[in-house]
């Protein structure tokens, strides 16, 4: 495709009209019907008319003169993409624009062989002396309660070797633990190992969960727990321990054992009443009869405005 | 292989002026044609279109193109490098090909 303002023999400035002009002018001259024994005047109208669709829509006059469209109307490939110059630079020809260093006078250009290309690539890091060997990172999947309570775990490393990595206590997810010098080693005399880096993922716990310093505990009571108030066995992170439910604790209540968490942390034991399962004739002969002291409807506040 | 005046209507945002200047710059590299001016090929074309990328489109200063050119220059010298590395292994046995990946994991850790 030619460039449309030369098909039309207009300047790049030229305006809307002298645009017209110059299609009216050229469309008249190569008409078909009026040449009809020049085979090359219906390209040529065929080239002008083209040149004028482009060139009489603004839009896409602006998006020609920008680049963005060639001159057949068709995108052209958006920076970087297929026949840009990523395709030129990657391919064997790229090395006509190699690098030739930040210099303002690169002078003269002598080819370079690809071995020396590739001693330049490589080469380098020889040059560089003993390298500290790279870090090795690996996934570590522990239990809640070792996270909590912090642990000894003994980890078998990609080349076999077994170490023993502490767990501080209170671990939270996605905490990297750092091994000095277990990692790959160094390169070259004296140079230092690398580390053991461990990214640690903790599995949920069945009923422990954690809220900063704090044990969350859902814990199920009776109906009859719940009203009269009870002594009983909860677990903790750190074993069983008795504790009271105070009479007329409702679902939802959160009490707190002190201390029972992670650091100074509490644990709260969150009830949930659960009522027994199958008919209870006296409970529902009682509930019949019952007149509560406390007749407030719980779902008030809760009517449609 | 095509003039001054068709890699203009090619790449039309670019001055000519500017043209002539990155070509002194050798930031684009074309060849003096026998009978005097300039010849590119199909590649200074692309050139010269990211040259306007740069220049025109990117607004980037004149000053800092060398650092920029350079810059680019090495990433596609290295990436040329490693494709004609990876096409050479491709064409070696199994076992080559695999000592040698099992011997760049351990060094990129």
């Amino acid at each position: 495709m030619e460039d449309p303002y030369a098909v039309l023999g207009v300047p790049k400035t030229a305006s809307a009209e002298e645009i017209r002009k110059a299609y009216r002018r050229l469309a008249k001259q190569w008409h078909p019907d009026t040449n009809p024994d020049k085979p090359e005047a219906e390209a040529r109208f065929k080239s002008v008319s083209a040149a004028y669709a482009l060139l009489s829509d603004a839009e896409q006059r602006a998006r020609y003169d920008r680049g963005e469209i060639d001159a057949s109307g068709a995108e052209r490939a958006p920076p970087g993409g297929a026949g840009g110059w990523r395709d030129w630079a990657e391919a064997p020809q790229g090395a006509r624009y190699r690098s030739y260093g930040f210099s303002p006078e690169a002078g003269e250009i002598d080819p370079e062989e690809f071995e020396e290309l590739l001693a330049r690539a490589f080469g380098g890091a020889r040059r560089a002396g003993p390298r500290r060997g790279a870090d090795i990172e690996v996934m570590l999947r522990i239990p809640f309660l070792d996270a909590v309570r912090g642990a000894v775990r003994q980890i078998t490393l990609p080349d076999g070797k077994q170490v023993s990595l502490t767990i501080p206590k209170g671990a939270e997810e996605g905490m990297v633990l750092r091994l000095a010098g277990q990692g790959r080693p160094g390169r070259g005399e004296g140079a230092p190992p690398g580390d053991l880096l461990a990214a640690l993922e903790i599995e949920p716990h069945p009923f422990f969960r954690r809220e900063g310093k704090d044990i969350l505990l859902d814990l199920p009571v009776t109906l009859q727990e719940a009203v009269l108030g009870a002594r009983i066995e909860v677990p903790t992170i750190e074993g069983p321990v008795t504790m009271t439910i105070p009479p007329h604790s409702g679902e939802g209540t959160r009490l707190r054992l002190r201390g029972r968490g992670i650091e100074g942390g509490h644990q709260i034991a969150v009830l949930h009443v659960v009522l027994p399962q199958g008919s209870e004739p006296a409970l529902e002969e009682f509930l019949r009869n019952w007149m509560p002291e406390d007749r407030r409807n719980p779902r008030a506040g809760m009517q449609a405005p | 292989m095509i003039g001054l005046a068709e890699l203009l209507a090619q790449v039309p945002a670019v001055p000519e002026a500017e043209v002539t200047l990155w070509i002194e710059r050798r930031w684009l590299r074309a060849e003096q044609a026998p009978g005097g001016g300039w010849v590119f090929t199909e590649m200074d074309v692309a050139r010269c279109r990211l040259l306007a990328e740069l220049r025109i489109t990117l607004e980037l200063e004149e000053e800092v193109m060398p650092l920029v050119l350079s810059l680019l220059d090495q990433l596609y010298d290295a990436r040329r490098t490693v494709k004609a590395l990876l096409a050479a292994l491709d064409q070696q046995p199994d076992e080559v090909r695999q000592a040698v990946l099992a011997a760049a994991r351990r060094e990129t850790g």
